[in-house]
């Protein structure tokens, strides 16, 4: 503790010698003890040293900011963790892709509608090929709106993460 | 020594006792289990969660365990908590679409939007 700077939170708690290149004083300041005691009792400063160690430097705040939430997160929810967050924010896209998928197909419905109410263009020519078209477009837009929608239904978990806990069989 | 030894203490090099806290979660046929949680957990500090909870409640936080300690060394600068930025992120995203459509939904079921589609082109 040479020059009279105080010891890192880290140094603090583990009660050793604050070194000036100290590879937690940078992340873990003396006026926030919580924060590493948290890192601390979840991760161990063993490893939290470690996995800072194989980072380069420009990296280090990031991952230090990441440990402090996971390890808050396991605090709160001993089980779970910020697995219990990622279920549920699944869980939130997966629906409101659902709903996403049901209104684009409502305004599909809308938009086929005011083309077959509008009254046919003034035009001389093709008009006799256009009607023959109107005749099977209410039947054409049925089946394409059941189609679309049995598509939107199995599009929308695509852009979704896959089940966190069914992703890799590490328990199988 | 046993050749019965669950994944943590053959990891750990030591005698499986019968009250093993780690035994009923890391069996012995998936060795890479234990070796994710021990990397960045610990050991011991993966027994102290187990401990502390009830026996129900331990398979389920010893798989998360594990799910967070793979998802630490695929990506060791955010873990997990770049998965839960990601899914926010796409969460605004959605929000952000289905509040724009049912916006053109509104404006498309006003009868004097109706009234201008159906005007003839000139």
């Amino acid at each position: 503790m040479g020059g009279g700077t105080s010891p890192c939170a880290s140094c603090k708690l583990l009660r050793r010698r604050c070194a000036k290149d100290c590879i937690f004083s940078p992340y873990f300041p003396p006026d926030d003890p919580h924060k590493f005691a948290i890192v601390h009792k979840v991760f161990g400063a063993s490893n939290v040293s470690k996995m800072l160690q194989e980072l380069p430097f420009h990296q280090r705040g990031d991952a230090v900011s990441s440990l402090v939430y996971e390890a808050n997160a396991r605090m709160r929810d001993p089980v779970y963790g910020c697995v219990g967050a990622i279920s549920f924010l699944q869980n939130q896209v997966s629906q409101l892709q659902m709903q996403l998928a049901v209104a684009q197909a409502e305004i599909l419905c809308i938009q086929m509608q005011q083309e077959q109410q509008q009254p046919p263009p003034l035009m001389t020519h093709n008009n006799d090929h256009h009607s023959g078209e109107d005749d099977k477009s209410s039947l054409v837009n049925y089946s394409s709106l059941q189609h679309y929608l049995s598509f939107a239904s199995t599009s929308s978990t695509n852009n979704v993460m896959q089940d966190p806990l069914k992703r890799e069989s590490l328990w199988t | 020594m046993n050749s019965s030894r669950c994944a943590a203490c053959k990891h750990l090099r030591r005698r499986c006792p019968s009250d093993c806290i780690f035994a009923p979660y890391f069996p012995s046929n998936n060795p890479r289990r234990f070796a994710y949680v021990h990397k960045i957990f610990g050991a011991s500090n993966v027994g102290k969660i187990l401990q502390d909870l009830p026996v129900s409640y331990r398979g389920e936080a010893a798989n998360t365990l594990c799910y967070e300690a793979y998802c630490r060394i695929k990506d060791p600068v955010y873990g997990c908590a770049g998965i839960v930025d990601q899914l926010n992120e796409q969460l605004k995203i959605a929000e952000y679409q289905l509040a724009t459509i049912k916006a053109a939904i509104t404006t498309a079921l006003q009868p004097s939007y109706l009234l201008d589609q159906s005007l003839p082109m000139l």
